[in-house]
């Protein structure tokens, strides 16, 4: 597998390290209801298909990525910055 | 009095030649980490010019020549090798001396490409990594900074704690190019 850091271009995957779904991202506000929180805690949903993942270049620049890839195919369709993609979301 | 004994990271364990590849520990009065915010990225990199006569690195890229070169480190940083830093550059960046955290080795000779391809997950091939270019990667499993610096002539930098394990590495890879002939 191999993952094109925004930074470094493609590299291996053993460059990479896995943190899980992009919903990190997405912390609740210090208000939202218990209902929320426990949902951005607890529940991830496991797609058939195209999935955002969350990826540390630990081996190379230290960049936390965006992946974008679709789970059926193994095709890897995207990938941007957090902060990127964090800062379009803001 | 305690006599303290200065060692260098690399003490006791290069220089080494194994075939046609040479091995050898490189000396840098300073290392400093430069570390910069995008918006001041052109003030810094004019400044840099100024004290140290090369323009900051874009992306694994390297400036500079040898007695003071700029190595891309990551994002938005980069390492000065070699000379005294210019602590003027405070005033554009966040600069920090590194000089003892890190070993830098250079690795030089005709097999040297073949010998990083045994243990670098990036093609380090002349066609594809000039001279210039850096890339911040692995090297077994130590993160590593690889240069090339020259035609056949790599810089290799890890922590400094990792010394013996990177010349270890190395000299296995050395040996197991020589064997092939």
């Amino acid at each position: 597998m191999r993952l094109t850091c925004p930074h470094c271009g493609e590299r291996d995957r053993r460059e990479f390290y896995y943190q899980g779904d992009a919903v990190a991202l997405n912390r609740p506000g210090p208000d939202a209801s218990d209902v929320v929180w426990d949902d951005y805690l607890h529940n991830r949903d496991n797609p058939a298909g195209m999935t955002r993942d969350l990826w540390y270049h630990e081996g190379g620049c230290g960049a936390w990525i965006v992946v974008t890839r679709n789970t059926l195919t193994h095709e890897v369709l995207a990938t941007e910055l957090a902060s990127d993609v964090k800062e379009v979301s803001a | 009095m305690v006599e303290l004994i200065a060692k260098t990271p690399c003490e006791g364990l290069l220089p080494l030649t194994v075939g046609g590849v040479s091995l050898t520990e490189d000396l840098p009065v300073s290392l400093t980490m430069i570390t910069v915010r995008k918006e001041r990225l052109e003030a810094c990199s004019e400044l840099l010019k100024s004290a140290h006569g090369m323009a900051m690195p874009k992306p694994n890229r390297a400036t500079g020549t040898t007695d003071a070169r700029a190595v891309w480190f990551g994002r938005d940083q980069a390492l000065l090798v070699g000379p005294a830093v210019n602590w003027s550059l405070k005033n554009e960046a966040t600069v920090v001396d590194q000089s003892d955290a890190w070993a830098v080795a250079r690795l030089e000779g005709g097999g040297a490409e073949e010998v990083l391809a045994r243990l670098v997950p990036v093609d380090l091939r002349g066609a594809s990594f000039k001279r210039g270019h850096t890339a911040r990667t692995m090297l077994g499993h130590m993160m590593v900074s690889v240069t090339r610096v020259g035609e056949q002539a790599f810089q290799i930098m890890t922590f400094r704690s990792m010394a013996k394990t990177l010349v270890h590495d190395l000299q296995r890879a050395m040996e197991s190019v020589a064997s092939r002939g």
